[in-house]
């Protein structure tokens, strides 16, 4: 899986959780929690489908790595198959 | 038709899921009823026999019409139930049928509610569509026979919707008659309860340590939020206090048996519901946790029960992390308080006599001064506070 497909994954699941964002023009670099006006609810149910999807289990520690699109597309890409799981 | 709120003086029946003849038991999801809380999925009081359903589908009843007729176990001859205790409907067998008595029902041809004609037919695959997605049914032009509504109408407006060009409005809520069911129940609780308002700042390092060692051992199906915690503190401390769990009606104070709390869930675009999380008392955190994520979902995607619609006891509202550190709840009528939770911050304080950066959150609470008074309301919020010094034991 490479950098876009992983990509695509992630916008899929924040378009679930904020269905009326056009992810194309998010920018990639800004803070997911105020660009798509999202509580600590919406970001765990984020984490839980990418750990369903991916196999990719993230840490709480390591939520401040995913704040962005391109932090958490390099955070998975990282972590991908080197997961326990 | 059960009254899903004090200002709902009419509901429209969407689904049937049961049929006459089938069995159910008290608690099972019957029917689903559009309101201006969006779906609600109706819930059966009685366990029995389905002996006949008495409203046809996308047919807007008043409150208080009987919706099918049940089979109780105990008694032989069919009795009428409407699926919600509230709304006094004569549980007596059944001699002269109660749609005569409703006024928009003749007894037959099937009765038809003004505007209902116009409603499209739906498929219930397409409904379910729209629900996954939260399309407004509204929006979807039909094009199956007589303009129904099918699952590829659905999917076109779907990606009408997702396309970038289209505005920002994505829920099967409406959210305008969301505004207006706020805007009286709000104007209500301005004009008939005498609020006070208390405030009490509480440090909640011990919660957030706690959480950060229960989460890292865990998947994130199973990780807990610290508004668990506080529905849960809130809850036990309800249970102490009696005099903030119930609700004021007809004059008088009616102390609740059980402490159901209304959660208080945003919408996105601009909506808010504050369904019931039933016996928060008496469930562990962990428990607790897992209905919080389902009723946040299914608030969210507008699927409520009927009995979360109306059980709250009193309500918990949290503005989450990116709020502000203090909010003033406006009661929930007929309940008696509302306790607030705002953005916890690191704040400099003073513990065995050194000062230290902790977590601090402001609670509030609301409460009616029918039922009690400061003296009182301090003492529950401070037992929230205290009780939130041990998260462990929660």
């Amino acid at each position: 899986m490479n950098d876009i497909d992983i990509r695509k994954v992630v916008q899929e699941e924040l378009n679930n959780i904020a269905p009326e964002v056009d992810m194309a023009s998010v920018d990639p670099a800004a803070d997911l929690r105020e660009t798509l006006d999202i509580d600590s609810m919406d970001f765990l149910n984020f984490v839980t489908a990418i750990h369903h999807r991916l196999g990719v289990e993230i840490p709480e520690i390591d939520y401040p790595k995913l704040v962005t699109l391109d932090g958490a597309v390099a955070y998975i890409a990282a972590h991908l198959g080197s997961s326990k799981n | 038709m059960p009254s899903l709120g004090a200002d709902m003086e009419a509901g429209t029946l969407v689904e049937w899921l049961v049929k006459a003849g089938d069995r159910v038991k008290r608690g099972d999801v019957v029917a689903v009823v559009e309101t201006q809380k969006g779906a609600i999925e109706i819930e059966i009081f009685e366990a029995g026999k389905i002996e006949q359903l008495l409203v046809d589908l996308n047919t807007k009843v008043p409150v208080g019409t009987p919706l099918a007729r049940i089979q109780t176990e105990l008694e032989g001859p069919p009795g009428a139930v409407a699926a919600a205790p509230p709304p006094a409907v004569p549980a007596a067998p059944l001699a002269a049928p109660p749609l005569v008595r409703a006024p928009v029902a003749p007894p037959s041809p099937p009765p038809v509610a003004p505007g209902a004609e116009a409603r499209a037919r739906i498929s219930p695959a397409a409904r379910r569509l729209a629900e996954a997605h939260g399309i407004d049914l509204s929006t979807v032009t039909g094009s199956g026979p007589a303009g129904a509504i099918t699952y590829a109408d659905v999917e076109r407006r779907f990606g009408e919707i997702t396309a970038p060009s289209e505005k920002k409005r994505a829920l099967g809520l409406d959210l305008d008659a969301m505004r207006t069911a706020i805007a009286a129940a709000m104007a209500r609780s301005k004009r008939e309860i005498p609020h006070y308002y208390l405030e009490h700042q509480v440090d909640v390092t011990a919660c957030e340590q706690w959480l950060t060692r229960t989460n890292a051992a865990r998947p994130p199906d199973d990780r807990l939020l610290i508004g668990a915690l506080a529905i849960k503190s809130v809850a036990l401390a309800a249970r102490r206090f009696p005099a903030f769990n119930g609700f004021y009606r007809d004059g008088k104070f009616e102390p609740a048996s059980a402490v159901h709390i209304g959660v208080a869930i945003a919408i996105r675009g601009g909506g808010l519901a504050a369904p019931a999380l039933h016996e928060a008392d008496r469930i562990t955190v962990d428990e607790l946790m897992a209905r919080m994520r389902d009723l946040v979902q299914r608030t969210r995607a507008g699927r409520i029960r009927s009995s979360e619609i109306s059980d709250p006891t009193i309500t918990v509202t949290s503005l989450g992390e990116r709020g502000v550190e203090t909010l003033y709840g406006i009661i929930y009528p007929p309940q008696v308080a509302i306790v607030g939770f705002g953005k916890i911050v690191t704040r400099p304080w003073v513990i065995d006599g050194a000062i230290g950066p902790r977590s601090v959150v402001t609670i509030t609470l609301s409460a009616d001064h029918r039922v009690s008074d400061g003296h009182a309301g301090a003492l529950f919020l401070a037992e929230i506070g205290r009780l939130l010094q041990e998260p462990d034991k929660l």
